[in-house]
């Protein structure tokens, strides 16, 4: 630490301006690299293992078109009012900041319900985690990325109360910021199961 | 669940360590309470966020967990002294070497090098701590409890048997029945977590927080290797966490990754493994070749030879290092094209650690060579780490591997690189920054002991290892025939196995006999050191450094005794320090990972439930908190500075 962890800097945005923000930024980045580590661990998981459905159900015979097609419109959306929350602490509005985070928040949580009315058709056709290699992989691929979006939302609400509390500081800014890289990723996963499993599942 | 099966009966060794273990904690408890320590125990070290006493902490777990695991082996080596023994049967020979591999990778040497690292690189760099202090912390905390569930399972439960590698369908609810292997999975998770972390903090303090005028290649070596260890540690880890989570979902939850039937594949798990277990060794070895670097230059009294075709080496070695891993089980039958491939890039590690071994040996050359213990190590470390180096070469080609596979012959190759390589550099580093930890040299006489007693221990133990390899000795069997012919080397292996052991009793009383009556590092730079960890005290103050040096060239220390005859302090020069504030929240927050976990490993999900539950509410907690650490005002840091320097 030292004095530089309270170097302050004025010309940078608001989220940068201090040392120790500057170093919480690096370090998030670097987690969300090992964060790609871990998604493409599962990814790789769920290629090896989904034609081997055993005695359940293939992707194709299961995969519901209508709910995934809502879910990634609900996220990719929420993804661009999560910029536009950005856009509004970088002109320093903080009422538009937090209208748009609960646009945001809003949109990921009905990314969630429609997951879940997902997930529980699955398993009252009897395609449930323990079924086969190729369901036990899709759940915990799927699953994985909704419990990190449902964490999202989880983190975003206490984010906006400290907005509430504390107003639009060096320090808030930095964690509005950080957090939307994390929901940023979290769409950019999401892309990804849309098309190595969704799309993949279909037209195999 | 009855009480009989929660606690392990039946095993007179269990009811003795269980007797230990009792007096033991009543012993603990006995002297804190009477020498009215508990709440130096708290405010001082539980609490701390200090990189100094974290370090510490980990070191004197990694020798606690090198005693258990050594005693695990002498355990091995006595039941296979001779053949037919019954000293153990098979099941308790099946969890004693689970448990022997798998806490002397991952709670022995990875804590002990991570605890050189959380003392040295921030000095060596000239910073005051790392980049995020309590997240240090919590990394520690969840090693402990990590590494502290591991370590019940012996006597509750039952420990896990399906060696440190785990692979299915042996690690499945198919033939492993009871919470051995649930164990495995949720205390390596745990201490798994705590480790990304680190790899994390360490990156960004090193990328960060360098003292002015430190570029990338005016490093020292030990830093160089950390950052790209830590490299490795954010790339490799997860797969380690996702194998982990995947092993507990079957385990636990009964789904279908590993298992045999309904779609499952078992050499998926062997595949995970290793795609984060060969980086793995090299997480262990890359620090090591940074320790031999640091000790070589400073006791050859030379730069190190060939600085950038030694970070080039470590960045080739880091990068092979992640294609390399279906090398473990050439046998799978991938066929000869895979294997091929994997033959290939195998062997050429060998090329930039043949650069490395050649840089050493060009370091000594024409140096005026310091025989301190911690030389010793490090001059013992080539040619025992090169006879490693070529069984492994031998073991790379794929067709030969088949006749190799898991016989002795492995066995006694990677001990040769792990102990010759990683526990040789934590003894070298103990004894060269020891001064620096505890303002005390450890004794140079014992210390010599030590060595002679381990290293030639170490050769008679496993030389022999190599030959009952190829007379076709298999890993893993819990005994033998008479008339195999195997009798007379394993008894030479285990001469040797006692000899180690006792190098590692004159360690353990050397720390004890230079605590009493060591020789104190007044200077704080004991053996004309070369980088900036030795312009601090000894210890240093917990500040660090009262101003950042400013760094000219690589050896930065050195350059400045040269140029200005040391480091020089102006009072008029100093500011106030920032420095970040203690928490207890990173050890409840993991006393509470422990709870958890222990719910998950014997399924009692409502416990599990409410460790996660408090989980999060250290999370929320740590979110609100509105703490910005303190500043220390100069007239204190003058005062410190003087009581540190007082004598020098």
């Amino acid at each position: 630490m030292g004095e530089a962890a309270h170097r302050y800097d004025e010309t940078m945005p608001l989220e940068y301006r201090t040392q120790e923000s500057r170093l919480n930024i690096l370090g998030f980045w670097i987690f969300l690299g090992a964060e790609v580590a871990l998604f493409a661990t599962l990814f790789a998981t769920y290629l090896v293992l989904f034609q081997r459905t055993g005695s359940g159900p293939t992707a194709g015979e299961l995969f519901e078109v209508k709910d995934v097609l809502i879910e990634t419109l609900l996220l990719l959306t929420s993804s661009f009012t999560c910029g536009l929350a950005i856009f509004e602490m970088r002109r320093g509005r903080m009422s538009g900041l937090i209208a748009w985070l609960l646009v945001t928040l809003l949109l990921g949580a009905g990314f969630i319900t429609f997951e879940l009315r997902e997930f529980i058709h699955y398993v009252h056709e009897g395609a449930t985690m323990q079924t086969s290699a190729f369901l036990s992989s899709f759940f915990v691929l799927v699953g994985t990325h909704g419990a990190h979006v449902s964490l999202g939302i989880a983190w975003m609400i206490l984010i906006i109360i400290q907005l509430l509390q504390r107003g639009l500081t060096a320090k808030t800014a930095r964690k509005v910021f950080i957090v939307s890289l994390y929901w940023h990723f979290l769409d950019v996963v999401w892309i990804f199961i849309f098309t190595l499993v969704y799309l993949l599942g279909m037209v195999i | 669940m009855k009480w009989s099966e929660f606690f392990v009966t039946g095993e007179p060794l269990i009811y003795a360590a269980d007797v230990a273990i009792v007096l033991t904690m009543i012993g603990i408890v006995f002297v804190l309470t009477y020498f009215k320590k508990w709440k130096w125990l708290w405010d001082e070290w539980l609490t701390t966020v200090d990189h100094k006493k974290i370090g510490v902490m980990y070191i004197i777990c990694a020798v606690l967990m090198l005693f258990r695991g050594g005693v695990d082996a002498l355990l091995m080596r006595a039941q296979l002294t001779a053949p037919n023994m019954k000293f153990l049967d098979a099941q308790h020979y099946n969890e004693i070497f689970t448990t022997h591999g798998t806490i002397m990778i991952l709670f022995m040497a990875m804590p002990f090098i991570i605890g050189l690292m959380n003392i040295v690189v921030p000095l060596q760099i000239g910073a005051r701590d790392v980049a995020f202090p309590y997240l240090n912390a919590l990394s520690f905390w969840l090693f402990f409890f990590g590494a502290l569930l591991f370590n019940i399972s012996f006597v509750i439960g039952g420990s896990p048997d399906a060696g440190w590698t785990a692979y299915f369908p042996l690690a499945g609810n198919e033939f492993s029945h009871g919470v051995g292997n649930n164990y495995y999975a949720v205390a390596l998770q745990i201490s798994g977590i705590g480790t990304l972390m680190t790899g994390i903090n360490f990156l960004v303090t090193i990328l960060k927080m360098r003292a002015p005028g430190m570029t990338l290649m005016r490093m020292p070596m030990f830093t160089w290797t950390i950052l790209i260890t830590c490299v490795l540690i954010i790339f490799a880890f997860p797969v380690l966490t996702v194998a982990l989570a995947l092993m507990t979902f079957d385990r636990v939850f009964g789904t279908q990754f590993f298992t045999m039937a309904n779609g499952g594949m078992s050499m998926l798990w062997a595949n995970l493994f290793w795609i984060w277990g060969h980086p793995e060794v090299y997480i262990v070895i890359l620090p090591s070749f940074g320790i031999f670097s640091e000790v070589v230059s400073t006791f050859a009294q030379k730069r190190l030879f060939g600085y950038k075709a030694m970070v080039g080496s470590i960045v080739g070695i880091a990068f092979l290092s992640f294609i390399v891993w279906v090398h473990h089980f050439f046998t799978m039958g991938a066929g000869p094209a895979v294997n091929s491939a994997f033959s290939i890039t195998t062997m050429a590690i060998a090329i930039p650690t043949g650069v490395k071994v050649f840089n050493w040996l060009f370091t000594i050359r024409k140096g005026k060579i310091r025989f301190t213990t911690a030389m010793l190590w490090s001059l013992a470390f080539i040619p025992n780490f090169v006879i490693g180096g070529v069984t492994g070469v031998m073991l790379a080609m794929a067709a030969a591997d088949y006749q190799y596979h898991n016989s002795y012959f492995l066995i006694a190759h990677f001990h040769y690189v792990l102990i010759a390589g990683t526990v040789f550099a934590c003894f070298a580093g103990l004894h060269y920054w020891y001064p620096k930890m505890f303002g005390h040299i450890l004794n140079e006489r014992l210390g010599k002991w030590t060595f002679w007693l381990f290293m030639i221990g170490f050769n008679v133990c496993f030389f022999p290892m190599y030959f009952l390899g190829l007379m076709g000795m298999t890993r893993r069997m819990y005994t033998y025939s008479d008339g195999l012919g195997w009798t007379p080397l394993n008894v030479v292996a285990t001469v040797g196995a006692v000899l180690m052991g006792i190098g590692f009793i004159v360690l353990c009383y050397n720390i004890y006999y230079s605590a009493r009556y060591g020789e104190r590092d007044m200077t704080g730079d004991p053996w004309n050191g070369r980088t900036l960890e030795w312009a601090t005290a000894s210890p240093p103050v917990h500040y660090n450094f009262p101003v950042t040096p400013v760094v000219e060239d690589i050896d930065a220390y050195w350059v400045m005794k040269k140029k200005y005859g040391g480091f020089h302090v102006k009072e008029e020069d100093l500011k106030p320090i920032h420095m970040p504030s203690n928490s207890g929240r990173p050890f409840w927050m993991s006393v509470a990972f422990f709870v958890a976990g222990f719910g998950l490993v014997f399924k009692w999900f409502a416990l599990a439930i409410a460790g996660a539950l408090f989980i999060v509410l250290g999370l929320i907690l740590r979110s609100f908190e509105d703490d910005d650490g303190y500043y220390i005002p100069v007239d204190e840091i003058k005062r410190m500075e003087r009581a540190a320097r007082k004598g020098a």
